[in-house]
């Protein structure tokens, strides 16, 4: 039991991160505050990843004499290129929280719709 | 053991740090916090063996997506969210666990952490663990994957940055000079 727990600590702290993630996009209304959700749902995600990436014992995929045991390369290659490709999104949804405040002058959800009579 | 204490442990604190950002309500104050939740990640891919994952996060993650983010701020002037109490808190709170636990049901299955003969690690990882250094001459498997096995994703990263980089100047690229935003500003302090 005690084994199955630690070895599925990773997985559950993942999943924990990724709905505290969820949670701050889809009930906060400050822009920003939605962008930082979006990228702790990100990270969730690189969480996942290189843990399943890991092999007890095994070294960092560098090859070297006298090492048998290295962990799994490719989701690594994955999430480099995932972090890149996430502070460009990043980048651009702040962008345009930006122009939302330059257009509207409030970065809050609700006193946008307000101004748009849409809610 | 002394590896799997260390995990565990910074796991804690990643957990503990990304309520902490929910729960505060000074936008400076959230950013600062993220920063440390990304350092917090870059020494927790360290311990799991993902050295280039770990600088990579720790360059662009605590670095560049705090730097943007703190611009944001400086430009929209916000530091304090203004309505942090959500009008029906139990809808999303409902969504989330419900979705958290069919998630958590579907761990279950995974083989444990660290298991070496999980399908993930039998599969194509050995071919390059063994063909990197014969048929690249780069000792270091990462980049070796990254440049030329898988190359062409690489390209397509760069064509990602490179279209967010263009959106992202004309969205913004040098509006904030222009005669018409200074009138705005003008029409909002005589307000």
């Amino acid at each position: 039991m005690m084994d199955f727990v630690l070895g599925h600590y990773n997985y559950w702290i993942a999943i924990f991160l990724m709905m505290v993630g969820f949670y701050t996009v889809i009930s906060r209304g400050n822009l920003v505050k939605k962008i930082i959700g979006l990228n702790i749902f990100q990270v969730s995600v690189f969480l996942l990843y290189i843990s399943i990436s890991t092999v007890q014992g095994g070294a960092a995929p560098i090859i070297t004499e006298g090492v048998a045991l290295y962990s799994n390369p490719l989701p690594h290659v994955l999430i480099l290129t995932a972090i890149v490709v996430g502070v460009a999104t990043t980048a651009l949804g702040l962008a345009l929280v930006v122009r939302i405040k330059e257009a509207y002058g409030t970065i809050e959800e609700d006193e946008i719709h307000e101004q748009d009579h849409s809610l | 053991m002394i590896d799997l204490v260390i995990n565990i442990s910074l796991l804690t604190f990643l957990a503990i740090t990304a309520v902490a950002i929910v729960r505060m309500t000074n936008l400076f104050a959230i950013i600062m916090l993220f920063g440390m939740f990304s350092l917090l990640t870059a020494a927790l891919f360290v311990v799991m063996d993902a050295v280039d994952v770990a600088f990579t996060e720790a360059a662009v993650g605590a670095g560049i997506s705090t730097v943007l983010m703190i611009t944001t701020l400086a430009l929209t002037k916000d530091q304090d969210e203004k309505h942090p109490g959500c009008h029906r808190p139990w809808l999303p709170l409902a969504v989330v666990i419900v979705t958290g636990a069919a998630l958590v049901y579907g761990t279950l299955d995974i083989p444990a952490f660290g298991d070496p003969d999980a399908p993930a690690q039998t599969h194509v990882a050995p071919y390059y663990l063994e063909k990197s250094i014969p048929e690249t001459g780069v000792p270091n498997v990462v980049t070796s994957v990254l440049a030329s096995y898988r190359g062409f994703d690489t390209l397509g990263e760069i064509v990602v940055v490179f279209t967010a980089g263009i959106a992202v100047l004309l969205l913004i690229g040098g509006r904030h000079s222009t005669s018409k935003n200074k009138k705005n500003k003008r029409e909002e302090n005589d307000a």
